[in-house]
Protein backbone atom coordinates (compact mmCIF):
# COMPACT_ATOMS: atom_id res chain seq x y z
CA UNK A 1 0.00 0.00 0.00
CA UNK A 2 3.08 2.08 -0.39
CA UNK A 3 2.20 3.52 -3.67
CA UNK A 4 -1.62 4.46 -3.39
CA UNK A 5 -2.88 6.59 -6.06
CA UNK A 6 -0.49 3.80 -8.19
CA UNK A 7 -2.36 0.86 -7.15
CA UNK A 8 -5.36 2.98 -7.40
CA UNK A 9 -4.80 3.61 -11.51
CA UNK A 10 -3.32 0.05 -11.55
CA UNK A 11 -7.33 -0.80 -10.33
CA UNK A 12 -9.25 1.14 -12.72
CA UNK A 13 -7.29 0.09 -15.64
CA UNK A 14 -7.14 -4.15 -15.11
CA UNK A 15 -11.32 -2.86 -14.58
CA UNK A 16 -11.62 -0.77 -17.48
CA UNK A 17 -9.88 -3.97 -19.66
CA UNK A 18 -12.83 -5.76 -18.49
CA UNK A 19 -15.17 -3.25 -18.84
CA UNK A 20 -14.30 -3.03 -23.15
CA UNK A 21 -14.21 -6.94 -23.31
CA UNK A 22 -18.13 -6.76 -21.63
CA UNK A 23 -18.83 -4.12 -23.75
CA UNK A 24 -17.70 -5.97 -26.80
CA UNK A 25 -19.58 -8.85 -25.96
CA UNK A 26 -22.45 -6.55 -25.29
CA UNK A 27 -22.46 -5.46 -29.04
CA UNK A 28 -21.80 -9.03 -30.28
CA UNK A 29 -25.12 -10.35 -28.49
CA UNK A 30 -27.31 -7.07 -29.70
CA UNK A 31 -26.38 -8.56 -33.05
CA UNK A 32 -27.00 -12.58 -32.60
CA UNK A 33 -28.73 -14.48 -29.93
CA UNK A 34 -26.51 -16.76 -29.19
CA UNK A 35 -22.58 -17.85 -29.81
CA UNK A 36 -22.83 -20.93 -32.30
CA UNK A 37 -26.31 -22.20 -33.72
CA UNK A 38 -27.92 -24.45 -30.95
CA UNK A 39 -24.49 -24.65 -28.60
CA UNK A 40 -26.72 -22.92 -25.70
CA UNK A 41 -24.55 -20.04 -24.82
CA UNK A 42 -26.54 -17.14 -25.44
CA UNK A 43 -26.28 -14.10 -23.86
CA UNK A 44 -26.41 -14.62 -20.12
CA UNK A 45 -24.64 -18.42 -20.48
CA UNK A 46 -21.58 -16.62 -22.46
CA UNK A 47 -21.63 -13.75 -19.53
CA UNK A 48 -21.04 -16.59 -16.84
CA UNK A 49 -18.45 -18.00 -19.58
CA UNK A 50 -16.89 -14.62 -19.60
CA UNK A 51 -16.92 -14.21 -15.72
CA UNK A 52 -15.31 -17.20 -15.45
CA UNK A 53 -12.29 -15.88 -18.05
CA UNK A 54 -12.08 -13.56 -15.55
CA UNK A 55 -11.85 -15.01 -12.31
CA UNK A 56 -9.09 -17.76 -13.09
CA UNK A 57 -7.30 -14.56 -14.92
CA UNK A 58 -7.38 -12.49 -12.21
CA UNK A 59 -6.36 -15.68 -9.77
CA UNK A 60 -3.32 -15.79 -12.22
CA UNK A 61 -2.21 -12.41 -12.51
CA UNK A 62 -2.36 -12.25 -8.43
CA UNK A 63 -0.41 -15.20 -7.38
CA UNK A 64 1.70 -16.25 -10.35
CA UNK A 65 2.23 -13.61 -13.13
CA UNK A 66 4.54 -11.60 -11.15
CA UNK A 67 6.52 -14.49 -9.99
CA UNK A 68 7.19 -15.52 -13.20
CA UNK A 69 8.64 -12.43 -14.38
CA UNK A 70 10.26 -12.11 -11.43
CA UNK A 71 11.97 -15.68 -12.11
CA UNK A 72 12.90 -14.89 -15.58
CA UNK A 73 15.25 -11.90 -13.93
CA UNK A 74 16.44 -14.13 -11.37
CA UNK A 75 18.14 -16.16 -13.81
CA UNK A 76 19.63 -13.30 -15.90
CA UNK A 77 20.98 -11.47 -12.98
CA UNK A 78 22.38 -14.78 -11.25
CA UNK A 79 19.98 -14.01 -8.06
CA UNK A 80 18.46 -17.75 -8.55
CA UNK A 81 21.52 -18.85 -7.04
CA UNK A 82 19.94 -17.80 -3.48
CA UNK A 83 16.93 -18.85 -4.21
CA UNK A 84 18.49 -22.01 -4.45
CA UNK A 85 20.56 -22.66 -1.27
CA UNK A 86 17.46 -21.92 0.60
CA UNK A 87 16.17 -25.06 2.31
CA UNK A 88 12.91 -25.16 0.77
CA UNK A 89 11.05 -26.62 -2.64
CA UNK A 90 12.75 -24.05 -5.19
CA UNK A 91 9.37 -23.97 -7.33
CA UNK A 92 7.43 -23.27 -3.98
CA UNK A 93 9.50 -20.96 -3.06
CA UNK A 94 10.01 -18.74 -6.74
CA UNK A 95 6.39 -19.28 -7.66
CA UNK A 96 4.36 -17.68 -4.58
CA UNK A 97 6.93 -15.53 -3.70
CA UNK A 98 4.99 -12.12 -4.77
CA UNK A 99 1.67 -11.28 -4.97
CA UNK A 100 -0.15 -8.70 -7.39
CA UNK A 101 -3.25 -7.12 -5.29
CA UNK A 102 -4.48 -4.86 -7.77
CA UNK A 103 -5.05 -7.78 -10.08
CA UNK A 104 -7.83 -9.51 -7.49
CA UNK A 105 -9.87 -6.55 -8.75
CA UNK A 106 -10.81 -7.84 -11.94
CA UNK A 107 -11.90 -11.14 -9.97
CA UNK A 108 -14.32 -8.67 -8.18
CA UNK A 109 -15.33 -7.51 -11.19
CA UNK A 110 -16.51 -11.14 -12.41
CA UNK A 111 -18.34 -11.89 -9.45
CA UNK A 112 -20.18 -9.34 -10.12
CA UNK A 113 -20.83 -10.74 -13.49
CA UNK A 114 -21.29 -14.07 -12.77
CA UNK A 115 -23.91 -13.34 -9.81
CA UNK A 116 -25.86 -10.93 -12.59
CA UNK A 117 -25.78 -13.13 -15.39
CA UNK A 118 -26.78 -16.36 -13.05
CA UNK A 119 -29.88 -14.25 -11.59
CA UNK A 120 -30.40 -13.73 -14.63
CA UNK A 121 -30.50 -17.43 -16.18
CA UNK A 122 -32.42 -18.39 -13.00
CA UNK A 123 -35.05 -16.31 -13.70
CA UNK A 124 -35.19 -16.84 -17.46
CA UNK A 125 -39.28 -18.13 -18.56
CA UNK A 126 -39.22 -21.54 -19.74
CA UNK A 127 -36.51 -23.37 -17.91
CA UNK A 128 -34.92 -21.52 -14.97
CA UNK A 129 -31.39 -22.42 -14.11
CA UNK A 130 -31.45 -24.22 -10.72
CA UNK A 131 -27.83 -23.97 -9.12
CA UNK A 132 -27.64 -27.22 -6.49
CA UNK A 133 -24.99 -26.70 -3.79
CA UNK A 134 -23.03 -29.69 -5.63
CA UNK A 135 -22.72 -27.21 -8.52
CA UNK A 136 -21.18 -24.21 -6.83
CA UNK A 137 -18.68 -26.39 -5.15
CA UNK A 138 -17.80 -28.09 -8.44
CA UNK A 139 -17.85 -25.24 -10.18
CA UNK A 140 -15.30 -23.44 -7.55
CA UNK A 141 -12.91 -26.47 -7.36
CA UNK A 142 -12.39 -26.50 -11.46
CA UNK A 143 -11.55 -23.42 -11.26
CA UNK A 144 -8.56 -24.13 -9.01
CA UNK A 145 -7.94 -26.75 -11.88
CA UNK A 146 -8.29 -24.34 -14.35
CA UNK A 147 -6.12 -22.03 -12.65
CA UNK A 148 -3.68 -24.99 -11.79
CA UNK A 149 -3.65 -25.63 -15.58
CA UNK A 150 -2.83 -21.95 -16.67
CA UNK A 151 -0.01 -22.11 -13.64
CA UNK A 152 1.82 -24.83 -15.24
CA UNK A 153 1.85 -23.73 -18.76
CA UNK A 154 3.23 -20.59 -16.91
CA UNK A 155 5.81 -21.79 -14.61
CA UNK A 156 6.76 -23.79 -17.91
CA UNK A 157 7.31 -20.92 -20.67
CA UNK A 158 9.39 -19.22 -17.55
CA UNK A 159 11.96 -22.29 -16.91
CA UNK A 160 12.52 -21.84 -20.14
CA UNK A 161 14.08 -18.45 -19.81
CA UNK A 162 16.92 -20.56 -18.26
CA UNK A 163 17.51 -22.47 -21.30
CA UNK A 164 16.96 -19.29 -23.70
CA UNK A 165 18.53 -16.60 -21.22
CA UNK A 166 16.01 -14.20 -21.31
CA UNK A 167 12.60 -14.61 -22.24
CA UNK A 168 11.29 -11.63 -23.27
CA UNK A 169 8.51 -12.82 -25.61
CA UNK A 170 7.25 -14.62 -22.36
CA UNK A 171 4.44 -12.61 -21.39
CA UNK A 172 3.46 -13.09 -25.65
CA UNK A 173 3.41 -16.59 -25.57
CA UNK A 174 1.48 -16.93 -22.70
CA UNK A 175 -1.12 -14.07 -24.04
CA UNK A 176 -1.10 -16.41 -27.44
CA UNK A 177 -1.65 -19.63 -25.75
CA UNK A 178 -4.43 -18.63 -23.37
CA UNK A 179 -6.06 -16.49 -25.41
CA UNK A 180 -7.59 -19.58 -27.11
CA UNK A 181 -9.34 -20.65 -23.98
CA UNK A 182 -11.46 -17.34 -24.17
CA UNK A 183 -14.11 -18.71 -25.91
CA UNK A 184 -16.22 -21.87 -26.11
CA UNK A 185 -14.13 -24.75 -27.15
CA UNK A 186 -16.79 -25.87 -29.79
CA UNK A 187 -15.89 -23.13 -31.95
CA UNK A 188 -13.03 -24.32 -33.00
CA UNK A 189 -14.14 -27.65 -33.67
CA UNK A 190 -14.67 -27.36 -37.78
CA UNK A 191 -12.60 -27.85 -40.63
CA UNK A 192 -8.71 -26.63 -40.30
CA UNK A 193 -10.12 -25.81 -36.70
CA UNK A 194 -9.83 -29.38 -35.56
CA UNK A 195 -5.85 -29.75 -35.26
CA UNK A 196 -6.26 -26.78 -33.05
CA UNK A 197 -8.89 -28.11 -31.03
CA UNK A 198 -6.53 -31.12 -30.51
CA UNK A 199 -3.63 -29.27 -29.54
CA UNK A 200 -5.06 -27.26 -26.78
CA UNK A 201 -7.59 -30.14 -25.69
CA UNK A 202 -5.13 -32.60 -25.27
CA UNK A 203 -1.61 -31.72 -25.25
CA UNK A 204 -1.61 -27.93 -23.78
CA UNK A 205 -4.97 -28.49 -22.05
CA UNK A 206 -5.77 -24.73 -22.29
CA UNK A 207 -9.45 -25.06 -23.73
CA UNK A 208 -10.32 -27.26 -20.54
CA UNK A 209 -9.59 -24.31 -18.02
CA UNK A 210 -12.35 -22.31 -18.59
CA UNK A 211 -14.52 -24.41 -20.50
CA UNK A 212 -15.24 -27.00 -18.07
CA UNK A 213 -16.49 -24.51 -14.72
CA UNK A 214 -17.92 -22.23 -17.28
CA UNK A 215 -19.91 -25.28 -18.76
CA UNK A 216 -21.02 -26.88 -15.60
CA UNK A 217 -22.06 -23.57 -13.61
CA UNK A 218 -24.17 -22.45 -16.93
CA UNK A 219 -25.30 -25.31 -18.14
CA UNK A 220 -26.13 -24.74 -21.70
CA UNK A 221 -27.61 -27.10 -23.18
CA UNK A 222 -29.04 -28.64 -19.96
CA UNK A 223 -30.06 -31.95 -20.28
CA UNK A 224 -29.15 -32.51 -23.35
CA UNK A 225 -25.44 -32.06 -22.99
CA UNK A 226 -23.21 -35.39 -23.14
CA UNK A 227 -20.05 -34.54 -22.70
CA UNK A 228 -20.19 -32.12 -19.71
CA UNK A 229 -19.22 -34.82 -17.55
CA UNK A 230 -16.67 -36.92 -19.60
CA UNK A 231 -15.02 -33.12 -19.71
CA UNK A 232 -15.05 -32.95 -16.42
CA UNK A 233 -13.13 -36.14 -15.95
CA UNK A 234 -10.68 -35.57 -18.73
CA UNK A 235 -10.58 -31.95 -17.03
CA UNK A 236 -9.03 -33.53 -13.60
CA UNK A 237 -6.92 -35.65 -15.58
CA UNK A 238 -5.67 -33.10 -17.80
CA UNK A 239 -4.86 -30.74 -14.22
CA UNK A 240 -2.83 -33.18 -12.63
CA UNK A 241 -0.90 -34.03 -15.68
CA UNK A 242 -0.25 -30.33 -16.43
CA UNK A 243 1.15 -30.01 -12.79
CA UNK A 244 3.56 -33.37 -13.49
CA UNK A 245 5.01 -32.56 -16.35
CA UNK A 246 5.56 -28.68 -15.75
CA UNK A 247 7.51 -29.88 -12.85
CA UNK A 248 9.56 -31.99 -14.66
CA UNK A 249 9.96 -29.25 -16.97
CA UNK A 250 11.22 -26.77 -14.28
CA UNK A 251 13.23 -29.75 -12.67
CA UNK A 252 14.69 -30.34 -16.08
CA UNK A 253 15.69 -26.46 -16.58
CA UNK A 254 17.13 -26.47 -13.26
CA UNK A 255 19.45 -29.00 -13.93
CA UNK A 256 21.21 -27.06 -16.76
CA UNK A 257 21.12 -23.85 -14.86
CA UNK A 258 24.20 -22.18 -14.91
CA UNK A 259 24.85 -18.98 -12.33
CA UNK A 260 25.08 -15.38 -14.00
CA UNK A 261 26.39 -14.15 -11.06
CA UNK A 262 30.09 -13.11 -10.80
CA UNK B 1 22.24 29.60 -47.65
CA UNK B 2 22.37 26.78 -50.08
CA UNK B 3 25.13 25.43 -48.42
CA UNK B 4 23.33 25.70 -44.90
CA UNK B 5 20.68 23.69 -46.40
CA UNK B 6 22.64 21.07 -47.87
CA UNK B 7 24.43 20.57 -44.09
CA UNK B 8 20.85 20.76 -42.64
CA UNK B 9 19.93 17.64 -44.43
CA UNK B 10 23.05 15.66 -44.20
CA UNK B 11 22.59 16.16 -40.82
CA UNK B 12 19.15 14.48 -40.73
CA UNK B 13 20.01 11.99 -43.35
CA UNK B 14 23.04 10.62 -40.93
CA UNK B 15 20.49 11.13 -37.89
CA UNK B 16 18.16 8.98 -40.17
CA UNK B 17 20.80 6.31 -41.02
CA UNK B 18 22.19 6.04 -37.64
CA UNK B 19 18.47 4.93 -36.09
CA UNK B 20 18.08 2.86 -39.07
CA UNK B 21 21.05 0.54 -38.45
CA UNK B 22 20.05 0.79 -34.68
CA UNK B 23 16.63 -0.86 -35.37
CA UNK B 24 18.11 -3.69 -38.15
CA UNK B 25 20.05 -5.36 -35.47
CA UNK B 26 18.09 -8.16 -33.90
CA UNK B 27 15.99 -9.11 -37.57
CA UNK B 28 15.33 -12.57 -36.90
CA UNK B 29 13.43 -12.08 -33.68
CA UNK B 30 11.82 -9.26 -35.03
CA UNK B 31 10.27 -11.38 -37.94
CA UNK B 32 9.43 -14.00 -35.62
CA UNK B 33 7.47 -11.40 -33.13
CA UNK B 34 5.31 -10.35 -36.02
CA UNK B 35 4.52 -13.85 -37.06
CA UNK B 36 3.69 -14.12 -34.13
CA UNK B 37 1.40 -11.48 -33.74
CA UNK B 38 -1.41 -12.47 -36.50
CA UNK B 39 -2.20 -15.82 -34.01
CA UNK B 40 -5.09 -14.22 -31.86
CA UNK B 41 -6.50 -13.57 -35.60
CA UNK B 42 -6.82 -16.98 -35.64
CA UNK B 43 -9.16 -17.02 -32.84
CA UNK B 44 -11.08 -14.39 -34.18
CA UNK B 45 -11.77 -15.72 -37.14
CA UNK B 46 -13.05 -18.95 -35.11
CA UNK B 47 -15.02 -16.62 -33.14
CA UNK B 48 -16.76 -14.66 -36.09
CA UNK B 49 -17.34 -17.83 -38.15
CA UNK B 50 -19.27 -18.65 -35.37
CA UNK B 51 -20.69 -15.76 -35.03
CA UNK B 52 -21.72 -15.39 -38.52
CA UNK B 53 -22.94 -19.01 -38.41
CA UNK B 54 -25.40 -18.29 -35.78
CA UNK B 55 -26.83 -15.43 -37.60
CA UNK B 56 -27.17 -17.16 -40.99
CA UNK B 57 -29.28 -19.96 -38.77
CA UNK B 58 -31.63 -17.42 -37.12
CA UNK B 59 -32.29 -15.11 -39.91
CA UNK B 60 -32.17 -18.04 -42.75
CA UNK B 61 -29.86 -16.71 -45.05
CA UNK B 62 -26.98 -18.02 -46.95
CA UNK B 63 -25.14 -14.51 -46.54
CA UNK B 64 -25.27 -13.21 -43.03
CA UNK B 65 -24.12 -9.74 -42.92
CA UNK B 66 -23.47 -7.36 -39.90
CA UNK B 67 -23.90 -3.20 -40.64
CA UNK B 68 -22.34 -4.42 -44.32
CA UNK B 69 -19.67 -6.65 -43.12
CA UNK B 70 -19.70 -10.67 -44.45
CA UNK B 71 -17.46 -12.88 -42.32
CA UNK B 72 -14.55 -12.73 -45.13
CA UNK B 73 -15.21 -8.73 -44.71
CA UNK B 74 -14.32 -9.55 -41.52
CA UNK B 75 -11.38 -11.00 -41.05
CA UNK B 76 -10.22 -8.91 -43.85
CA UNK B 77 -11.29 -5.64 -41.53
CA UNK B 78 -9.26 -7.38 -38.82
CA UNK B 79 -6.13 -7.91 -41.18
CA UNK B 80 -6.35 -4.39 -42.27
CA UNK B 81 -6.57 -3.20 -39.04
CA UNK B 82 -3.06 -4.78 -38.62
CA UNK B 83 -1.84 -3.03 -41.29
CA UNK B 84 -3.23 0.06 -40.08
CA UNK B 85 -1.68 -0.26 -36.50
CA UNK B 86 1.38 -0.88 -37.98
CA UNK B 87 1.43 2.33 -39.42
CA UNK B 88 -0.16 4.12 -36.63
CA UNK B 89 1.10 3.14 -33.55
CA UNK B 90 4.54 4.06 -31.80
CA UNK B 91 5.94 1.46 -29.23
CA UNK B 92 7.67 3.36 -26.24
CA UNK B 93 7.34 6.55 -28.09
CA UNK B 94 5.44 8.48 -25.03
CA UNK B 95 7.34 6.58 -22.56
CA UNK B 96 10.42 7.26 -23.92
CA UNK B 97 10.12 11.02 -24.21
CA UNK B 98 8.65 10.95 -20.53
CA UNK B 99 11.77 9.31 -19.55
CA UNK B 100 13.79 11.86 -20.97
CA UNK B 101 12.72 14.73 -19.21
CA UNK B 102 12.76 12.78 -15.75
CA UNK B 103 16.24 11.93 -16.17
CA UNK B 104 17.22 14.99 -17.48
CA UNK B 105 18.39 13.41 -21.19
CA UNK B 106 16.24 15.93 -22.58
CA UNK B 107 18.69 18.87 -22.14
CA UNK B 108 20.80 17.62 -24.77
CA UNK B 109 18.07 19.06 -27.29
CA UNK B 110 18.08 22.38 -25.39
CA UNK B 111 21.94 22.98 -26.33
CA UNK B 112 22.33 21.13 -29.69
CA UNK B 113 21.23 22.52 -32.72
CA UNK B 114 18.64 19.54 -33.30
CA UNK B 115 14.90 19.78 -32.52
CA UNK B 116 13.31 17.01 -30.32
CA UNK B 117 10.31 16.50 -32.61
CA UNK B 118 12.46 16.62 -35.78
CA UNK B 119 14.46 14.28 -34.71
CA UNK B 120 11.85 11.67 -33.51
CA UNK B 121 9.87 11.86 -35.81
CA UNK B 122 13.09 10.32 -38.25
CA UNK B 123 13.76 8.34 -35.33
CA UNK B 124 10.36 6.93 -35.98
CA UNK B 125 10.75 6.66 -39.66
CA UNK B 126 13.53 4.79 -39.77
CA UNK B 127 11.88 2.37 -37.17
CA UNK B 128 8.72 2.24 -39.43
CA UNK B 129 11.11 1.27 -42.54
CA UNK B 130 13.52 -1.62 -40.40
CA UNK B 131 9.94 -2.51 -38.92
CA UNK B 132 8.31 -3.03 -42.64
CA UNK B 133 11.47 -4.53 -44.25
CA UNK B 134 11.34 -7.32 -41.84
CA UNK B 135 8.06 -7.53 -41.23
CA UNK B 136 6.87 -7.34 -44.91
CA UNK B 137 7.69 -11.20 -45.22
CA UNK B 138 5.21 -12.27 -42.29
CA UNK B 139 2.56 -9.88 -43.33
CA UNK B 140 2.63 -11.06 -47.12
CA UNK B 141 2.38 -14.96 -46.14
CA UNK B 142 -0.62 -14.05 -43.95
CA UNK B 143 -2.26 -12.12 -46.57
CA UNK B 144 -1.18 -14.30 -49.38
CA UNK B 145 -3.03 -17.13 -47.24
CA UNK B 146 -5.99 -15.02 -46.66
CA UNK B 147 -6.41 -14.58 -50.26
CA UNK B 148 -6.39 -17.84 -51.18
CA UNK B 149 -8.94 -18.44 -48.46
CA UNK B 150 -11.29 -15.72 -50.20
CA UNK B 151 -11.17 -13.07 -46.95
CA UNK B 152 -10.43 -10.30 -49.80
CA UNK B 153 -13.09 -10.94 -52.08
CA UNK B 154 -14.87 -7.88 -51.84
CA UNK B 155 -11.53 -5.94 -51.75
CA UNK B 156 -11.15 -4.49 -55.57
CA UNK B 157 -8.91 -1.43 -55.09
CA UNK B 158 -9.37 0.81 -57.86
CA UNK B 159 -6.11 3.33 -57.71
CA UNK B 160 -8.12 6.04 -56.73
CA UNK B 161 -9.58 3.95 -53.27
CA UNK B 162 -5.78 2.67 -53.44
CA UNK B 163 -4.04 6.18 -53.02
CA UNK B 164 -6.87 7.24 -50.28
CA UNK B 165 -5.85 4.21 -48.64
CA UNK B 166 -2.35 5.29 -48.92
CA UNK B 167 -2.89 8.74 -47.65
CA UNK B 168 -5.07 7.59 -44.55
CA UNK B 169 -1.99 5.02 -43.60
CA UNK B 170 0.14 7.97 -44.20
CA UNK B 171 -1.59 10.47 -42.00
CA UNK B 172 -2.43 7.64 -39.57
CA UNK B 173 0.74 7.28 -39.09
CA UNK B 174 1.43 10.77 -38.06
CA UNK B 175 -1.53 11.41 -35.91
CA UNK B 176 -0.23 7.97 -34.24
CA UNK B 177 2.75 10.32 -33.99
CA UNK B 178 2.29 13.76 -33.06
CA UNK B 179 -0.89 12.61 -30.37
CA UNK B 180 2.13 10.17 -28.65
CA UNK B 181 4.50 12.56 -28.65
CA UNK B 182 1.76 14.99 -27.16
CA UNK B 183 1.25 12.30 -24.27
CA UNK B 184 4.76 12.48 -23.79
CA UNK B 185 5.05 16.45 -23.44
CA UNK B 186 2.79 15.52 -20.05
CA UNK B 187 5.52 14.71 -18.56
CA UNK B 188 6.69 17.87 -18.00
CA UNK B 189 4.11 18.34 -15.40
CA UNK B 190 3.98 14.92 -14.19
CA UNK B 191 6.56 12.69 -13.54
CA UNK B 192 4.91 9.41 -14.22
CA UNK B 193 3.06 9.13 -17.36
CA UNK B 194 2.98 5.35 -17.22
CA UNK B 195 -0.76 4.70 -16.09
CA UNK B 196 -2.13 7.71 -17.92
CA UNK B 197 -0.34 5.97 -21.17
CA UNK B 198 -1.73 2.45 -20.56
CA UNK B 199 -5.17 4.42 -20.18
CA UNK B 200 -4.96 5.73 -23.57
CA UNK B 201 -3.61 2.28 -24.74
CA UNK B 202 -7.21 0.48 -23.88
CA UNK B 203 -9.45 3.07 -24.90
CA UNK B 204 -7.68 3.40 -28.24
CA UNK B 205 -7.76 -0.58 -28.55
CA UNK B 206 -11.55 0.03 -28.15
CA UNK B 207 -12.26 3.09 -30.09
CA UNK B 208 -9.64 2.94 -32.85
CA UNK B 209 -11.40 0.19 -34.07
CA UNK B 210 -9.19 -2.32 -33.31
CA UNK B 211 -11.58 -4.22 -31.68
CA UNK B 212 -14.03 -4.88 -33.78
CA UNK B 213 -15.56 -2.58 -36.82
CA UNK B 214 -16.66 0.96 -35.06
CA UNK B 215 -20.09 0.61 -37.34
CA UNK B 216 -21.27 -1.84 -35.05
CA UNK B 217 -21.29 0.30 -32.30
CA UNK B 218 -25.35 1.15 -30.92
CA UNK B 219 -26.82 3.89 -32.94
CA UNK B 220 -29.27 4.56 -30.37
CA UNK B 221 -29.42 8.29 -29.27
CA UNK B 222 -27.76 9.20 -25.62
CA UNK B 223 -27.16 12.49 -25.29
CA UNK B 224 -29.59 14.91 -27.34
CA UNK B 225 -28.94 13.25 -31.32
CA UNK B 226 -25.73 11.57 -30.42
CA UNK B 227 -25.51 7.90 -30.14
CA UNK B 228 -21.99 5.66 -29.25
CA UNK B 229 -21.77 5.44 -32.95
CA UNK B 230 -22.00 9.47 -33.96
CA UNK B 231 -19.73 10.23 -30.78
CA UNK B 232 -16.83 7.40 -31.50
CA UNK B 233 -16.76 8.85 -35.08
CA UNK B 234 -15.89 11.83 -34.23
CA UNK B 235 -12.76 11.35 -31.95
CA UNK B 236 -9.81 11.30 -33.96
CA UNK B 237 -8.95 8.35 -32.75
CA UNK B 238 -10.46 5.65 -35.50
CA UNK B 239 -8.15 7.03 -37.71
CA UNK B 240 -5.72 4.82 -36.05
CA UNK B 241 -6.90 1.99 -37.43
CA UNK B 242 -10.54 1.22 -38.97
CA UNK B 243 -10.09 4.15 -41.03
CA UNK B 244 -7.88 2.90 -43.68
CA UNK B 245 -9.32 -0.40 -43.21
CA UNK B 246 -13.13 1.20 -43.82
CA UNK B 247 -11.83 2.51 -47.00
CA UNK B 248 -9.86 -0.48 -48.20
CA UNK B 249 -13.06 -2.34 -48.07
CA UNK B 250 -15.06 0.59 -49.24
CA UNK B 251 -17.21 0.73 -46.63
CA UNK B 252 -16.22 4.34 -46.57
CA UNK B 253 -16.44 6.18 -49.91
CA UNK B 254 -17.13 8.98 -52.15
CA UNK B 255 -17.80 11.81 -50.56
CA UNK B 256 -17.90 10.55 -47.18
CA UNK B 257 -14.23 9.47 -47.94
CA UNK B 258 -13.18 12.65 -49.28
CA UNK B 259 -15.00 14.84 -46.46
CA UNK B 260 -13.01 11.88 -43.82
CA UNK B 261 -9.82 12.30 -45.27
CA UNK B 262 -9.96 16.27 -44.67
CA UNK B 263 -11.35 15.69 -41.34
CA UNK B 264 -8.10 13.60 -40.86
CA UNK B 265 -5.95 16.05 -42.37
CA UNK B 266 -7.47 18.69 -40.17
CA UNK B 267 -6.67 16.42 -36.60
CA UNK B 268 -3.16 16.32 -37.96
CA UNK B 269 -2.66 20.05 -37.88
CA UNK B 270 -4.36 20.00 -34.79
CA UNK B 271 -2.03 17.28 -33.35
CA UNK B 272 1.28 18.93 -34.71
CA UNK B 273 0.41 22.17 -33.37
CA UNK B 274 -0.94 20.91 -29.90
CA UNK B 275 2.55 18.80 -29.95
CA UNK B 276 4.65 21.96 -30.83
CA UNK B 277 3.30 24.01 -27.96
CA UNK B 278 2.95 21.77 -25.09
CA UNK B 279 6.80 21.65 -26.28
CA UNK B 280 7.44 25.11 -25.64
CA UNK B 281 5.31 25.50 -22.69
CA UNK B 282 7.22 22.61 -20.90
CA UNK B 283 10.36 23.81 -21.80
CA UNK B 284 9.70 27.36 -20.11
CA UNK B 285 8.53 24.70 -17.34
CA UNK B 286 11.25 22.47 -17.21
CA UNK B 287 14.54 23.35 -15.16
CA UNK B 288 17.69 20.56 -15.69
CA UNK B 289 19.96 20.18 -12.50
CA UNK B 290 22.77 18.37 -12.21
CA UNK B 291 25.91 17.60 -14.99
Amino acid sequence: MTFRVNFLIQCISSVSWSAMNYGFFEIVFSYTGSIGADSGWGKYEYFVFLATTWLINSLIQTFCMPNAQEFSELIRTGNLDFALLKPIDTQFLISFQKVEWSSLTNGFMGLGVLIYSLSQLASRSPTPLVLSPLTIVLYIFYLGCGAAILYSVMISLAATSIWLGRNQSLYNFWFYITNFSRYPMEIYARSWGLPLFVLFTFVIPVLVVVNVPARLLADPLQSQDTWKWPLAGFALFATGMSLFVSRLIFKAALRSYRSASS
Amino acid sequence: MERLLYSRALRWWTILRIALEERMVYRGDFALGTLMRFLPIITQIFLWWTIFETIGAEQETEHPEIEGFSFHDMVAYYLLTMLSRAFSSMPGLASGIALQIRNGEIKKFIIQPVDLVGFLLLNRIAHKIAYYSVAFGPFLIVFTLCWWGGYFDSVSLPWTTWMAFLASLIMGFLIGFFLETAIGMIGFWFLEVSSLLFVYMLLSFFLSGHMFPLTMLPDNEIIGRLSYRTIVDMLPLKYLAYFPAAICLETVKGDDLIRGLWIEAGWLVFFMVMCRAMYAAGLRRYSGYGG
